[in-house]
């Protein structure tokens, strides 16, 4: 099994890279974009027997600072 | 007194860490992050500045799971004193001994300059040497020292007057111009300035010596 972890600043708390982010894609031309986020997606290769519960302990623990940031888990 | 300074791969001012703490009269001890244990008789950590682990993940993220930060929280659990400067403050909000995160800088620039500071509390060892309200030169090197924390928690932290050092003009965002905090009992500081880097006339100021003068002096008497 595989799993995709996306890892994102949770709403509320300022995004200063998504910030400049957007500012450059209107210094571009690009119009109409109100707000950018950026953030993280890591890509687990899982050994047999190894649980969405498994990896959601690894968020918690390692891969998402629960205090600023939400995650959420794909696996295929 | 005695103090351990925490080398990761990365820290870069771990000596001066050490120059500081021995300059006040403390035996100083380097312990590698490997390690799964304190030297005996320590009375103070110091978790030095730098990038440990390159800053891979979140800044402090693989350090504060490293062995070491183990014996480092149950040292801090059984009220030992810790010192996290900078790379430090970050590795022990990450390994929860103080609240909060340090994110980019608002203005998303890395930072270096000596920035004006207010000392916020005088109730802790290691700002009983300043006055309440004195302003203090002190040097910032980051680029991730932007201090937040839930409304509830920067209310709990003036409340409780745990919020040692504060910006004068916060320069990357930090909420309510946050520099350094202390734990709820008093002993666990972290800061973004360096102290180590104010700390000898050659140094330009010596207006971080205060920090490890009254901090040497209490730990001495105790």
């Amino acid at each position: 099994m595989k799993a995709r972890v996306h890892v994102m600043l949770k709403d509320g708390v300022l995004d200063p890279q998504g910030e400049a982010v957007r500012h450059a894609l209107g210094g571009l031309g690009f119009g109409g974009v109100e707000k950018v986020r950026q953030g993280k997606v890591i890509e687990l290769d899982l050994a047999d027997g190894t649980t969405e519960d498994n990896v959601r302990e690894m968020c918690e623990k390692l891969l998402a600072n629960t205090v600023v940031e939400s995650y959420s888990i794909e696996t295929f | 007194m005695r103090a351990a300074v925490i080398v990761f791969p990365g820290s870069n001012c771990d000596r001066d860490l050490a120059v500081a703490f021995r300059a006040a009269g403390c035996e100083v001890e380097m312990v590698w992050h490997k390690d799964t244990a304190l030297p005996k008789g320590i009375d103070i950590v110091g978790i030095p500045g730098g990038f440990s682990f390159g800053d891979y993940l979140r800044c402090g993220a693989i350090a504060a799971n490293s062995p070491i930060c183990t014996e480092v929280k149950a040292h801090a659990e059984r009220g030992g004193f810790v010192l996290g400067i900078c790379n430090g403050f970050q590795i022990l909000t990450e390994t929860g001994l103080l609240p909060g995160a340090l994110l980019r800088n608002a203005g998303l620039k890395y930072i270096c300059r000596t920035v004006p500071l207010v000392v916020g509390t005088t109730d802790s060892v290691y700002t009983a040497g300043y006055a309440a309200g004195q302003q203090i030169a002190v040097p910032i090197a980051h680029h991730d020292g932007n201090y937040t924390a839930s409304e509830d928690v920067v209310a709990r932290l003036a409340d409780e007057d745990r919020i040692a050092f504060r910006y004068d003009d916060t320069p990357n965002g930090s909420v309510a111009d946050i520099a350094g905090i202390l734990s709820e009992n008093r002993r666990v500081l972290g800061m973004m300035p360096h102290p180590e880097r104010a700390a000898d006339a050659r140094h330009g100021g010596t207006d971080g010596a205060a920090l490890f003068a009254s901090l040497a002096n209490a730990l001495a008497t105790a």
